[in-house]
């Protein structure tokens, strides 16, 4: 599903975010990218939704060369890939359904179809009551779960998401963490950034390790 | 949803290749839940109304902003507009004499009436005139009285001071024909003085002319005007809604997603001008065309003045539309690459 091929990434000013990073996620495995704050576990998930370019080495996303690829098919690869934000990235000026349906509309699909298929993914995390709702009007647990909600409603065969449960309690950071564990279990390949050690060890899946920029064995 | 079924399209979709525009590829037909071919167009049309739809609905709902921009586009397109119609007026004034200037030949004062009306017959009889028509000089001074006004002041005169008159209506009106048909009635012995009414109308034509030039001058600086003015609205628009196009971008939106609702704003912003125009030229129409046709009546008779018209009006909302969207996609072609999430 991914495979980073000798990536390094430094970024204008020398910083080097990612140093010979090599690594592969199958398809519909999960796993979890851990390290300290600043190791670049943002970068490695922006070069894979093509946000970053790599200064070497070549990423490939389900079997493509991502070095090869345009600035034009950048949008395909997007739409390919659900991402679940830190800090939401939700529209406030439009309700629940919206910023949920905004994946839909982009790629237009019909009223019908994006109505049937917002609320199928705001049942799945448990929002169903609120889509009429304002992204304000909710606790940060709610949003994050609008975000997970918007990743998942075009049913990409990848999901990843940076730092989920960031700014949530332990109670509910378990929450989320099991639902990407159940888009893990319909066939979606996952990957979590998240320096919530305890609740990654919990889980029980592969780590993939980063310490300034490199990756641990 | 149904775990088995959500299974089988995340396996289905999972097949799909990347890089392939996702809803229009051969691979999405497999799956139950993707796009077809006339689905696409449906909704590539239905997104076009929605996004056209709310445009123009946040436009009405920001009522007082919106206004003011309708109205700087309105001026900028109204006042080339009015001057370009009357200019069509002016033309259509001179057009009514240009086909057949006339020829006034003035008799000698001692050429009798009977006389006078012969030389008409004769003159009329010519081929290259198609009419003489003889007015005496008590029938001219009739004519003038009532024209003039100035009955009093004639009457208080001892004699008729107007000669007797031969107007000539020409077969060919070009220039050089007309000047010697001129040339020979001024041999005639009866003949006093022959004027024709051609110099005023040369020069009408040529002060049109050079009017039309000076108003697509002006309609071209004021169209420039208005495309900047556009340009910059937009970009202000572009700027207030930088998150939201990051987040689209993000999630997937092609450029021509992204630009589709800053082109009708454009668009709007346009029609909007233009209708402010269309009202205020309209309006001064309504306002100047008493005046000018009394003016024109003093002078020599019916005279209506034209206004925009149907296919006037309809050029006038075109080229709003037109410099709307153009504005619009050199404001956004210029800044929306220089948004990208970060």
């Amino acid at each position: 599903m991914i495979r980073f091929d000798h990536v390094s990434k430094r970024y204008p000013g020398g910083k080097e975010a990612l140093t010979n990073v090599n690594f592969e996620l199958d398809q519909s495995e999960m796993v979890f990218l851990t390290g300290h704050s600043g190791a670049g576990k943002s970068t490695l998930m922006k070069l894979i939704i093509m946000m970053e370019r790599p200064s070497q080495g070549q990423v490939f996303v389900q079997g493509l060369n991502l070095n090869r690829l345009g600035r034009r098919h950048i949008p395909d690869i997007r739409r390919n890939v659900g991402v679940v934000f830190q800090n939401h990235q939700l529209l406030f000026d439009r309700t629940v359904f919206d910023n949920v349906a905004l994946p839909l509309t982009i790629s237009g699909y019909q009223p019908r179809e994006i109505g049937r298929r917002v609320r199928a993914a705001l049942s799945k995390v448990g929002l169903a009551d609120k889509e009429k709702h304002y992204p304000v009007t909710l606790s940060g647990g709610e949003q994050q779960r609008v975000g997970i909600a918007r990743a998942v409603v075009n049913k990409p065969p990848l999901l990843l998401a940076d730092e989920p449960t960031g700014n949530l309690d332990p109670g509910l950071s378990q929450e989320i963490m099991n639902l990407f564990q159940q888009f893990n279990q319909v066939g979606v390949a996952v990957m979590i950034a998240s320096h919530d050690l305890a609740l990654v060890e919990a889980m029980g899946h592969r780590q993939i390790i980063l310490s300034d920029g490199r990756l641990e064995a | 949803m149904n775990r088995d079924s959500d299974k089988v399209t995340s396996r289905a979709d999972a097949r799909r290749p990347l890089g392939a525009k996702t809803p229009n590829n051969k691979f999405a037909g497999a799956s139950t839940h993707s796009l077809r071919g006339l689905d696409i167009i449906r909704s590539y049309f239905a997104n076009h109304r929605l996004v056209a739809k709310q445009t123009i609905q946040n436009l009405i709902r920001s009522f007082g902003t919106s206004t003011m921009t309708w109205m700087v586009i309105g001026v900028a397109l109204g006042l080339p507009a009015m001057l370009f119609i009357l200019l069509d007026n002016a033309e259509g004034l001179g057009g009514d004499w240009q086909g057949k200037p006339g020829i006034s030949v003035y008799l000698q004062v001692d050429v009798s009436e009977s006389e006078g009306r012969l030389l008409a017959q004769r003159l009329a009889a010519e081929p290259e005139f198609i009419d003489a028509r003889y007015i005496s000089a008590a029938q001219a001074l009739e004519e003038f009285k009532e024209h003039s006004g100035f009955d009093e002041v004639l009457n208080s005169l001892p004699g008729n001071p107007l000669p007797a008159v031969i107007d000539i209506e020409p077969d060919d009106v070009s220039t050089i024909e007309l000047k010697m048909s001129v040339q020979r009635l001024q041999e005639l012995s009866a003949v006093e003085s022959v004027s024709i009414d051609l110099e005023w109308i040369e020069r009408l034509i040529a002060l049109v002319t050079l009017g039309e030039r000076f108003v697509l001058a002006l309609a071209i600086f004021l169209g420039l005007g208005v495309l900047l003015s556009i340009g910059n609205t937009i970009r202000l628009a572009i700027e207030n809604r930088r998150a939201e196009i990051e987040i689209i971008k993000l999630v997937g939106g092609t450029d021509r997603f992204v630009r589709r609702p800053f082109l009708y704003l454009g668009f709007w912003y346009g029609i909007g001008g233009a209708l402010f125009a269309w009202l205020m030229v309209q309006g001064s129409l309504l306002f100047l065309s008493a005046p000018i046709e009394d003016l024109i009546y003093s002078y020599r008779g019916e005279f209506a003045v034209k206004g925009m018209g149907l296919l006037g009006s309809a050029m006038l909302f075109l080229t709003g539309a037109g410099l709307g969207v153009v504005g619009a996609g050199l404001a956004v072609g210029r800044h929306l690459h220089e948004i990208e999430p970060s």
